[in-house]
């Protein structure tokens, strides 16, 4: 009988995301694990590589936090609401200081799925004409041995530990994911270390009863969190809705430093942990908890 | 006639841009409310992809964002970004993708990226996001945007997305497959590119509005089209679905 990965946040943060580390904490605009990032913070994290395509708010609050010592992203704003201003700050005044590798969308994905697949680049017909390889000479072009045809290559991101958020896992951190996927099975396979959190623990059977849902296996997988509301104020389909409120409302937090600090202060600082979180904002489930849609079952029967 | 904001005439114009079937990339804002305004008139099969995943979507609600769990619910498929970016897009499978920006310049590129010098920008912008790779591969793109000169500068300080010429050389000479910018829709009249120059030229003009006054908003010297077609404003049905149905809220038609 394989030993259980599961662990608490606290643990699973203190084990495997260590100072100077390059960090994914990963979801596209779906299953951001917010819970993660707060613990990082609470536990004082310093100079990490961040890596996101969107840094959304949980990379502008670690940056806030003065977690971070490079970001590497491809856009980098808070939409229909305003700008990351702590973002904007570390780079248009160095406070703090923060380098920046910056790619556009297809290129972060590239690069994922380079250090996913084994490779040390992956090519695009992309590029020409646009000013991103003069800002950033990492963006490089290759010559296709078949066709002499010029193809942009990137790098492939190998992080040293990715944060996966999902709505199911097994004890073993085989992990079903629904709705938007992001590049988090990209993420996690170039990973050295995987920390997948969720909604709910499920049994093992429940994964082998459709396994076509399983996103990220166990075999990769190094700890097991389950904690849910752990993606606010990201969302987690068929669980709670993204709480578009809070996006709109970080513009004023994000564009003063010390409403920033107050914010970290009372919401991270301030609390122990997402669960002492959600208890001093009952109001979120009320407005937030998801409707019901279900997906008829399908026949795996031979 | 009743009276319509220069929102309500940039989603009607961009909506009317669309061919029922087409394929469109889609990002939030007007061209989002463009894309369902003709899925409601004249394009009711219109294939929506976001660069998020998600292909097929028919959101029940407004989208804030490109990824709004709404876009999953009853979409036709979600697939990774891998896919959307490798299969659909760098593949050629994306008819029109809508575009827009901090600065337009006289040869359709885009500026998404600083305000300034890149190494210590005067304003750090998002960034590209996926603009850069759709306005090199969608089979054609629309730019939404209202006209102020320093948004339409000759030049902008940083290529993000390639229009029709960078740094004097063309997109064929460039190497990319799709027709870049082929139009920019504005608030005051429509820009074409010249199939000739690739500069941008002023076509068509809106009701009430003067060719001086484009001109004047424009960083460029704007060259007109000699004879310019004069747009119809929006009717009363497409002011009644954006105002009644699309956007009530005027979260984007304000």
């Amino acid at each position: 009988m394989m030993q259980s990965k599961l662990v608490s946040m606290k643990d699973a943060i203190a084990a495997h995301v260590r100072d100077g580390d390059t960090v994914v904490i990963e979801g596209f605009t779906h299953l951001i694990c917010f819970a993660a990032g707060h613990e990082i913070i609470r536990q004082g994290r310093k100079d990490l590589t961040i890596c996101r395509l969107t840094p959304d708010l949980i990379y502008d609050q670690l940056i806030g936090a003065g977690c971070a010592k490079k970001l590497v992203f491809s856009w980098a704003g808070n939409p229909g609401a305003g700008s990351l201003h702590a973002f904007r700050r570390a780079v248009e005044q160095g406070t703090p200081p923060l380098e920046i590798e910056e790619y556009s969308h297809f290129g972060m994905v590239a690069r994922m799925s380079a250090g996913a697949a084994g490779l040390p680049f992956w090519p695009m017909k992309n590029y020409m004409g646009t000013d991103l390889p003069v800002a950033n000479p990492l963006i490089r072009t290759v010559t296709c041995p078949y066709t002499g045809v010029e193809l942009a290559t990137v790098p492939a991101l190998r992080p040293d530990v990715t944060i996966i958020h999902a709505q199911r896992a097994d004890e073993q951190g085989n992990t079903q994911v629904w709705g938007l996927l992001g590049v988090q099975k990209e993420a996690a396979f170039a990973s050295q270390r995987v920390i997948v959190v969720v909604e709910e623990l499920v049994d093992e059977s429940v994964i082998r009863a459709d396994p076509n849902r399983t996103l990220i296996p166990g075999m990769i997988v190094d700890a097991v969190v389950v904690e849910a509301w752990g993606a606010h104020p990201s969302y987690a389909q068929g669980y709670y809705d993204r709480d578009n409120d809070f996006y709109v409302n970080w513009e004023p937090i994000s564009r003063d430093p010390e409403k920033l600090k107050a914010y970290l202060d009372e919401f991270v600082h301030g609390v122990r942990d997402r669960a002492e979180y959600m208890a001093k904002q009952p109001e979120i489930k009320k407005r937030l908890k998801a409707g019901t849609q279900m997906a008829a079952g399908v026949n795996y029967g031979f | 006639m009743t009276a319509y904001s220069p929102s309500e005439m940039m989603s009607a114009v961009a909506a009317r841009e669309l061919a029922n079937g087409e394929v469109v990339f889609v990002g939030i804002g007007l061209p989002n409310l463009a894309c369902n305004l003709a899925r409601a008139l004249q394009a009711p099969d219109l294939v929506l992809i976001y660069e998020s995943g998600a292909v097929g979507a028919v959101p029940e609600r407004l989208p804030v964002s490109i990824g709004d769990p709404s876009l999953v619910t009853g979409s036709l498929m979600v697939c990774s970004m891998a896919d959307v970016f490798q299969l659909f897009l760098q593949n050629g499978k994306i008819e029109v993708g809508f575009l827009g920006g901090a600065q337009v310049d006289r040869w359709g590129n885009i500026n998404t990226t600083v305000i300034g010098k890149y190494q210590k920008p005067k304003v750090r912008l998002p960034g590209s996001g996926g603009a850069a790779e759709i306005a090199i591969h969608a089979q054609r793109v629309l730019i939404i945007s209202r006209l102020n000169p320093r948004a339409f500068p000759q030049q902008v300080d940083f290529i993000t997305s390639p229009g029709q010429r960078c740094k004097g050389k063309s997109r064929r000479e460039l190497g990319m497959p799709g027709a870049g910018p082929v139009k920019v829709i504005t608030d005051k009249g429509i820009l074409e590119s010249d199939p000739e120059t690739g500069e941008m030229l002023l076509t068509a003009i809106y009701p009430d509005v003067a060719v001086e006054d484009v001109k004047s908003s424009v960083g460029w010297p704007l060259r007109a089209r000699e004879h310019l077609d004069l747009i119809a404003p929006p009717g009363a049905e497409e002011l009644r679905l954006l105002r009644e149905v699309l956007d009530p809220k005027k979260l984007y038609l304000g």
